[in-house]
């Protein structure tokens, strides 16, 4: 029996405990049994739980205090969970005895960053000597480009891409750079790449290739040492060596042509330092086209594959961007010219200039015609270079030996790509899928549109033209598309250990009857030839 | 993502490059509170954009009462006259994942099923239909798995009533940092799946209210989300590499959430050779 003391109007004990009084009476009874009874409603509620400690009279004191001050809208159907709250602010204060660590959320770290690229340039007389300077750095107007990108509905938010705009800022400041330009953004799984494309001054690849040729000389010495050692070993005995020889490493292009013509940097965030990409060799592009994998945001990342890739995820990524720019960067047909005309038809053609008499066509012309943009990057051959090269020639550096085994081997067919600036309506597609989608900003206000190119072989590479003005950019995986599923190449087949002739082929023995008629056949032979001999030692 | 929010919400999700370009975005605007009205939606979700070779649908979405119930689905191709889908079947779903290649952009255009999938192709050629997949019902059927694999919000962002309907938690303030780095800390918006085979052990540590869902922490293949941090922890991005294109932003200890598809509608087979 829980004992409340006595029953009130509303419970359904009233009145059947005293007979005079009868439940649809509404007089109020002596109010000295209501003081009673709310006096033992209230200790009750102000009993201590015995597990948490707190009782039900303070808290509900406090979840009515802490609505009455924030005033919820549909405080009813949230009340558990304000219930819920108060229990664990009390709980918390009272079980602390150990300080919370000052969190310092990396939100503040970042900002910092983004301030510092602020910074303005200082000093009045060092703005005097740049405009000295011949041939000051051209900083793109991202800006600018993005507005353009926008219509289209392509691009970062504004906030990101000024922050890239600085850093960019920053970079020319830094390096020594001719032109500059921004490339695009590749997504990764923890960071994502920010490209620039940069051609450095002139002097300065020079410099570039006399630091490759120094650390390749340190590499040479210490490859001396390892040799004695070897030649100790070597006096011991060992197994035999392999007779493969690798066919002949493909050269990498030289600074400044073909796959190698401009230099990239990344960046994980602007205001991070941009990183210089390492130039790109045709074995890494020709393995490249073979494997898929995602970027993961660390250049120093391992790229696990097979084929395996020759390099780190750094070189991988200047793989792609070299496929990606080979494959999608246009621009308006005549906006480039050849420097000679006769270099038109000679493949070598690697350079070209700006056309001053190019006239842009209107903007619903270049949407319908993909006539109307070509490609003015050299695309890849087969051999992962702009360029074909013969691998045999450098075999005359090699021994002779090496030499007349290599012209005995397969010529390779001297590869010819497209020419540099070929329209792209001459792009195949695959299957029935065209190479580019071409559309207009807007259909509603035809004077101001754009026109917009998309690839469909390279998900992610956008064009724009407007008048005179034109970009490329990528925002995107890294990836190719094909309408297939990836298959990764197969392992090479198993090496033979030797060729099959007649000394390790398995015979049937010879029968006894064998063995004695040729041991007879050898006997009668060898009686011959002594006979003959005799003869001749007779005529001297 | 909700409409109000729509401009704050593309620009947290703008680091993978596409958006909306600002007609569209000023078109959405208007038609979508139209068509709030007219179908008597409580909620209407801009769901994404799908790429044609051609074209573009734009998708959106409306939610009645309950929010995890069927979803009916609209698509346009200007962001000004939306028409409704036909909610999908499981034959269409099964058909659509046969399907390989870009989007059209058009509509009404068909697909041949006797290159797909013979035996549906005998099946409607028996009842007298033609052997043929509508691009529409593809669509609708690539939405439904994409919302099916991909559809996510954070825990707590929603509760079961006991009455076994859905809605928003009112009293959900966003998740803290240390949490949003977890997958742990985000559902699936649909029938779960994998609820009924956690251990015991772990279903006592479950809030009934908020844990109905299906997390991300078990999806094959593992690794199919990448979870970063943009501006230094200002806005959780998780972006899905099964579906490329589907990105969810979530800006810690707010209530700002959303998901958005802008891609192809195809789905990435080779995951597992690219991780």
């Amino acid at each position: 029996k829980r004992g409340h003391g006595p029953y009130q109007p509303h419970e359904p004990g009233y009145g059947l405990e005293q007979p005079a009084y009868s439940p649809y009476e509404d007089e109020i009874p002596d109010p000295q049994a209501r003081m009673l009874a709310i006096k033992n409603a209230k200790a009750y509620l102000l009993k201590t739980s015995t597990k948490s400690g707190l009782n039900l009279y303070d808290h509900f004191a406090n979840i009515l205090t802490k609505i009455l001050d924030e005033q919820p809208t549909n405080t009813v159907d949230i009340i558990e969970d304000i219930s819920k709250d108060v229990k664990c602010s009390q709980f918390r204060k009272k079980m602390d005895t150990l300080r919370d660590e000052h969190f310092i959320p990396p939100t503040f770290q970042a900002a910092e960053k983004y301030k510092a690229l602020f910074v303005k340039e200082g000093g009045g007389e060092e703005e005097e000597d740049l405009e000295e300077e011949m041939g000051q750095p051209s900083l793109p107007n991202v800006m600018e480009t993005a507005f353009y990108f926008e219509q289209a509905g392509i691009g970062l938010n504004k906030d990101e891409c000024y922050y890239i705009f600085l850093a960019l800022k920053n970079l020319i400041n830094v390096q020594p750079i001719q032109t500059c330009r921004f490339w695009g953004k590749i997504l990764g799984l923890e960071m994502n790449y920010i490209i620039a494309e940069v051609q450095l001054q002139e002097g300065e690849e020079d410099k570039e290739i006399a630091e490759e040729g120094e650390e390749i000389v340190g590499e040479g010495e210490k490859e001396d040492e390892a040799e004695e050692e070897d030649e100790q070993k070597a006096k011991e005995a060992e197994p035999p060596k392999s007779t493969y020889k690798p066919p002949p490493e493909i050269p990498k292009e030289a600074n400044g042509t073909g796959t190698n013509k401009y230099v990239y940097f990344v960046c994980n965030e602007p205001g991070n330092p941009w990183v210089k990409l390492p130039p790109v060799t045709p074995a890494q592009i020709v393995c490249a086209r073979k494997i898929k994998k995602f970027f993961t945001g660390r250049l120093d990342a391992p790229v696990v594959s097979f084929p395996p890739f020759p390099g780190n995820e750094a070189n991988y990524l200047r793989a792609q961007i070299a496929r990606i720019s080979a494959g999608t960067h246009v621009s308006p047909t005549g906006f480039y010219q050849f420097a000679n005309e006769d270099e038109e038809e000679d493949e070598g053609a690697d350079t070209y200039e700006k056309n001053p008499e190019f006239e842009p066509p209107p903007v619903a012309e270049m949407v319908e015609s993909l006539a109307t943009w070509a490609h003015h990057v050299k695309g890849i051959l087969k051999q992962g270079r702009c360029v074909w090269i013969n691998p045999s020639q450098k075999s005359e550096e090699n021994d002779e030996d090496e030499e007349e085994e290599e012209e005995e081997g397969e010529e390779q067919q001297e590869e010819r790509g497209p020419p540099l600036l070929t329209l792209i309506s001459e792009d195949e597609g695959m299957k029935d899928i065209p190479a580019w989608t071409a559309k207009a900003s807007t259909d509603l206000i035809p004077k101001y549109s754009v026109a917009i190119l998309q690839s469909n072989r390279w998900p992610g590479a956008y064009a724009f033209a407007s008048g005179r003005k034109f970009e490329n950019i990528y925002f995107g995986w890294g990836h190719k598309y094909s309408p297939e599923n990836h298959t990764p190449e197969l392992p090479p087949p198993a090496q033979a250990e030797f060729p099959s002739g007649p000394g390790i082929t398995e015979t049937v023995d010879p029968t006894v009857e064998e063995e004695t008629a040729f041991k007879a056949a050898q006997e009668e032979a060898l009686a011959e030839a002594e006979e003959w001999e005799d003869e001749e030692g007779e005529d001297d | 993502m909700e409409v109000q929010s729509l401009p704050a919400a593309l620009a947290l999700v703008a680091g993978g490059g596409t958006g909306l370009s600002p007609e569209r975005r000023a078109a959405l605007g208007a038609s979508l509170p139209l068509v709030q009205r007219d179908y008597r939606f409580e909620r209407v979700w801009f769901w994404g954009c799908i790429q044609g070779l051609r074209g573009a649908y734009y998708i959106a979405e409306g939610l009645g009462p309950d929010r995890a119930a069927p979803r009916s689905r609209l698509y346009s191709l200007n962001c000004l006259d939306w028409s409704l889908l036909t909610p999908a079947t499981k034959e269409m779903l099964a058909l659509a994942e046969q399907v390989k290649g870009r989007f059209q952009g058009d509509p009404s255009f068909d697909y041949s099923l006797s290159e797909i999938n013979a035996e549906a192709a005998a099946r409607l050629m028996e009842s007298d239909k033609e052997p043929v997949m509508k691009e529409e019902a593809r669509l609708v059927a690539t939405i439904e798995l994409i919302d099916r694999a991909a559809g996510i919000v954070p825990r707590g962002a929603f509760v079961k009533t006991p009455l076994g309907a859905v809605h928003e938690n009112r009293h959900f303030e966003g998740l803290p940092l240390a949490e949003a780095k977890k997958l742990s800390s985000y559902f699936h918006l649909t029938e779960p799946v994998n609820l009924k085979n956690k251990t015991l052990l772990e279903k006592a540590d479950l809030d009934p209210s908020t844990d109905f869902l299906d997390s991300l922490e078990h999806d094959i293949p593992r690794g199919s989300w990448s979870i970063q941090l943009e501006k230094g922890g200002t806005v959780v991005v998780l972006r899905s590499l099964l579906w490329l294109g589907l990105t969810f932003y979530h800006v810690p200890m707010t209530k700002q959430f959303g998901y958005v598809y802008f891609g192809t509608g195809e789905k990435n087979l080779d995951l597992p050779f690219m991780l």
